[in-house]
């Protein structure tokens, strides 16, 4: 349930957006997101981004949640 | 420059310390650790325990017995994330996946918000969120209750077992035994209060407190930094995750928690009850409070089982040290929550057979 990765925004409306990483399409909610924009990388906890990510290193946390994928 | 883990282990290992006991609170983190493998590279003097970190496990026997009468309620679909559909309540064997065989009508959802919809679709259903998780999975929760006042959404309520992590905290350090050296605190927990939540450890206690985040390098670095302040003599608030952690946490989200819930006195898994360390809906929001909806009581004092979860919740058991470790407990066959979830302890030096 805590599992947190990384999503990019590529999609926003209100409070709802869709957020996109590996290859997977995820709605969910930005109320705790000051101004989302897209492109934005941002965690997700249960449906809903709790923090924006710096895009560097959202891409370096995925990188690690790909090479975790291979061994799952 | 690439992290050097080989340089970092080194470095714990030089430094001048005896026997030291670490523990992390949180379920990802339990299993992170363990999928890594970093406990057996650790220097031999450095031993990690699980703390009350995750959701499932240190909801106690009595509060799932509630839950599982709860599913039995006419007219009732009950929604949660998918680990607690496992969990035994005080009779073995006994779970909403059980209850689902024999026509409870019982659903996993990603989120909370998943339920309100769900609640829209079956307006002639009772549809109630089991709320499990602490500070990181409260304001979403309390978001999905607005969200239903707001869509007129009548047939939704929640069931709170919401906890929050410092008064549980607190209540371990009181504990006699209490043998902790310094705590890897959760990420995702700070992420929402803000890396301050645990200044409390090192100023009031002396302990030293490193919020970390997930990823196997996060978690040495945040394991060095405890060492080496327990070297140093130096118990201090260290921020090891600061791209997702600011020292204030995210505002909107405590916002959002204030303004749907209250503390209020809970019972934990091997520690008891606690007060103020659970989140229920404020008076505002009762007409969406499955507690006050449902009339549904268990026994307060459910029978004693040999399962010692609540021993290794509170890190003075290893799940090795269970005599149903890996026997009667399994997690194809869970006598306990540790071994249902995916970030319990027992679940996770199960599947990674590791000491």
């Amino acid at each position: 349930m805590c599992l947190a990765v990384p999503l990019k925004l590529i999609e926003i409306d209100g409070n709802n957006a869709v957020g996109e990483s590996l290859g997977m399409r995820r709605p969910l909610r930005v109320d705790f997101i000051e101004e989302p924009k897209l492109g934005d990388y941002v965690i997700v906890h249960a449906g809903f981004a709790i923090e924006r990510l710096p895009e560097k290193q959202a891409l370096e946390d995925l990188e690690s949640w790909e090479e975790l994928r291979d061994v799952l | 420059m690439s992290f050097d883990a080989g340089r970092i282990l080194e470095a714990m290992a030089a430094l001048p310390l005896g026997r030291v006991q670490l523990m992390e609170v949180c379920g990802t983190h339990t299993m992170s650790i363990a999928r890594s493998g970093l406990k057996s590279v650790l220097p031999e003097n450095v031993k990690l325990l699980s703390g009350p970190g995750c959701p499932v496990c240190v909801t106690p026997a009595e509060q799932i017995d509630a839950v599982l009468e709860l599913a039995m309620e006419k007219d009732v679909i009950l929604t949660s994330y998918g680990d607690m559909l496992r969990v035994p309540g005080s009779r073995p064997g006994d779970s909403l996946l059980r209850r689902k065989a024999l026509g409870a009508r019982v659903e996993i959802v990603y989120s909370p918000i998943d339920a309100v919809e769900l609640a829209r679709k079956h307006p002639d259903r009772q549809v109630v969120f089991l709320g499990v998780g602490f500070e990181t999975t409260a304001p979403g929760t309390a978001a999905a209750v607005l969200t239903a006042q707001e869509q007129g959404v009548k047939n939704f309520s929640l069931w709170s077992m919401l906890k929050t992590v410092e008064p549980a905290l607190r209540a371990l350090i009181a504990q006699e035994d209490f043998a902790v050296d310094g705590f890897l605190c959760p990420g995702h927990v700070a992420t929402i209060i803000g890396a301050e939540g645990f200044r409390f450890l090192p100023e009031e206690y002396g302990l030293p407190a490193v919020v970390g985040g997930f990823e196997t390098e996060d978690i040495l670095t945040a394991l060095y930094l405890l060492l080496k302040q327990l070297a140093e003599g130096e118990p201090k608030l260290q921020n090891a995750y600061p791209r997702a952690v600011s020292r204030e946490g995210n505002r909107l989200a405590q916002r959002m928690l204030q303004r749907c819930f209250e503390a209020r006195e809970d019972s934990w898994r091997g520690l008891g009850r606690i007060p103020g360390s659970g989140l229920g809906l404020r008076e505002e929001f009762s007409a969406f409070d499955a507690q006050k909806r449902f009339s549904v009581s268990a026994s307060s004092e459910p029978a004693p089982t040999a399962c010692r979860c609540g021993e290794v919740i509170c890190g003075r058991l290893s799940p090795e040290g269970c005599p149903l470790f890996g026997k009667r407990c399994t997690p194809e066959d869970p006598v306990g929550p540790c071994m249902v979830s995916s970030e319990g302890a027992c679940a996770a030096a199960y599947k990674y057979q590791q000491g």
